[in-house]
């Protein structure tokens, strides 16, 4: 899998005197197993971005290209493009509507044209994937838990078997335990089922912890695009574009300052508290 | 007497199957004791399912208490005649900024709810003004709401609610949805409307960082308050709460894994400013 977005141009209202630039000339690589986090305000180009790459909004100019072939190109098999790029929108579970949670799941592949026990072993084997167990299959989704709903609404896209998953703040609402346990098991799809990830978070501490890059939007365009220690060391201009770092990244510029500490790129607090044992002489 | 007197409260509903017959009843809130001055500012946090929603619902009179008694500023929830000023002195602000705005333009949508207790409108403006105002919203007054950002139309709809002067506000997780920038926002807005106007402040929040500064915190569980107490007292019982599916805020999280690995941190710690200064104190011992 590999994807390339290409001097990608978005206008909303285009030709009227609202006319904004939602995407402005961007420029992306997501390479087959990243784990990748997409930041940004509200309104810095991020959802706009998402539905671009499989193909729910059409850029007027730029393009982008999955395995090499152009998404935009007349002709370009569209749906089955959308099986394979999975997007679970932001507060996925209110687009559950199947009478149980089984059908619910099966409901994308089906439509993708397969076999019935195919249909079904891939549902079976999605719902797994998000650790629901077999005595939930037959309830109705709407009967379950927020952090089970929203698990349900993941399986309904793995189940089409993306090559990319796209997650637009999957875990908004959820408490902090939910949130840990649905990150963790997106990880462990990333690494054992080797699917590519793109999370669009507001969490800077959860892209800290899980990702291996950021890519970071403002006004329509990639400001950063890089590690998370090499984004997060920018955090002064991180604030400019309404983020932040995560509260150990300050923690440490606020020791740096007070000449406790030189090394000051950690993200994560496992990181942090080994930089502080560090120079106390404990490591 | 106080803002808000929960006393032994109680709720349960009754869980139907498809044809209407009860599958049985399940308790959301259970014997919850909850006192509450006039001017504090009260955190209530509790994992998903915990019933504090369901508390806070109790809280203007939107649900009724099964058992036990809710007063607000005095008046009891389950007397009919006094719900309009109960809600007039809780307001509440919910999770979804687009669900509560319904006004074409910013001053609009502030001024619905004194209009709808029958201010005059000179007054009306005037509290339209002074809300706006209130929250740093006052240079949007005529833009539409959906011109607005996350954190924007959040203090809005927290501007609606004080244009109806109320006593108490009750948010439930106001910023779940905003991204940082719009938390800070929200949060420093309903600081402020806490220290200047003294506006008693219930919080409903996923976020271990916006509860530091609140007078008193509680933990949810199954229904049940299970701690109370300072932000210090509460977050230096870091492995109670993680049991309980909740988390501590960064700074102080970090200083109980320091002190595990044998660092002699003090204990509570909750700010980046304590850890900062801690370590640095220590650093001068050695």
């Amino acid at each position: 899998m590999k994807l390339i977005v290409d001097h990608l141009r978005y206008e909303y209202n285009k030709g009227t005197q609202l006319s904004v630039a939602a995407l402005d000339d961007v420029n992306l690589v997501l390479k087959a197993g990243e784990f990748i986090g997409l930041i940004g305000h509200t309104g810095s180009g991020k959802s706009t971005l998402v539905q671009h790459l499989n193909a729910l909004l059409t850029p007027d100019s730029g393009t982008v290209y999955f395995d090499g072939e152009d998404i935009f190109e007349k002709g370009y098999d569209k749906k089955s493009l959308r099986g394979k790029v999975g997007l679970v929108f932001q507060y996925p579970e209110h687009q559950l509507f199947e009478e149980n949670v089984f059908k619910e799941v099966c409901f994308g592949p089906h439509n993708l044209g397969l076999d019935r026990r195919t249909v079904e072993l891939r549902a079976y084997e999605a719902l797994k994937q998000v650790g629901m167990e077999d005595e939930y299959f037959y309830q109705s989704p709407f009967d379950l838990s927020g952090g089970q709903k929203r698990r349900v609404a993941i399986a309904s896209v793995l189940a089409m078997k993306p090559e990319i998953l796209i997650l637009d703040e999957p875990t908004a609402g959820l408490d902090p335990k939910g949130r840990t346990e649905l990150l963790d098991r997106i990880k462990t799809l990333q690494k054992e089922a080797g699917i590519t990830v793109l999370l669009v978070s507001h969490s800077m501490e959860d892209v800290a912890e899980y990702v291996d890059r950021i890519i970071v939007m403002d006004h329509g365009k990639v400001q950063y695009d890089d590690t998370p220690r090499e984004v997060f060391s920018h955090y002064q201009e991180l604030e400019q574009m309404g983020l932040s770092a995560p509260q150990v990244t300050y923690i440490l510029s606020d020791l740096n300052e007070k000449g406790l500490v030189l090394d000051q790129t950690a993200t994560t607090i496992n990181e942090a508290k080994d930089t502080i044992l560090k120079c106390f002489g404990m490591r | 007497m106080g803002m808000i007197d929960v006393s032994k409260l109680v709720f349960e509903y009754i869980r139907r199957d498809e044809d209407g017959n009860v599958e049985g009843i399940t308790r959301a809130v259970d014997e919850v004791n909850l006192h509450c001055k006039g001017g504090e500012f009260i955190a209530i946090l509790g994992h998903n399912g915990s019933g504090k929603s369901t508390l806070a619902k109790h809280l203007n009179a939107i649900l009724h208490p099964t058992e036990g008694t809710v007063l607000v500023d005095g008046k009891d929830t389950m007397d009919e005649n006094e719900i309009w000023n109960i809600r007039q002195s809780a307001g509440m602000v919910f999770q979804n900024p687009d669900n509560q705005i319904i006004g074409q333009v910013v001053e609009e949508d502030v001024g619905f709810g004194p209009e709808n207790m029958g201010v005059p409108t000179k007054e009306i403006w005037e509290r339209v003004e002074e809300s706006l105002k209130a929250v740093g919203m006052y240079d949007y007054r005529k833009y539409s709401p959906n011109k607005l950002s996350g954190g924007q139309k959040q203090r809005v709809s927290i501007a609606s609610v004080i244009a109806m002067h109320p006593k108490c506000i009750i948010l439930d997780e106001p910023t779940a949805m905003l991204d940082p920038m719009g938390r800070k926002e929200v949060i420093r807005a309903v600081r402020a409307l806490n220290d200047v106007e003294k506006i008693t402040m219930i919080l409903i929040t996923h976020y271990m960082e916006e509860v530091v500064y609140a007078d008193r915190v509680y933990v949810m569980d199954k229904g049940k308050i299970v701690m109370s107490g300072t932000p210090k007292e509460v977050f230096s019982r870091v492995e109670e709460l993680k049991s309980m599916r909740l988390d501590v805020p960064q700074a102080t999280l970090l200083a109980y894994e320091l002190k595990k690995a044998g660092l002699p941190l003090l204990d509570g710690i909750l700010t980046r400013k304590e850890l900062v200064n801690e370590l640095v104190r220590l650093k001068g011992q050695k």
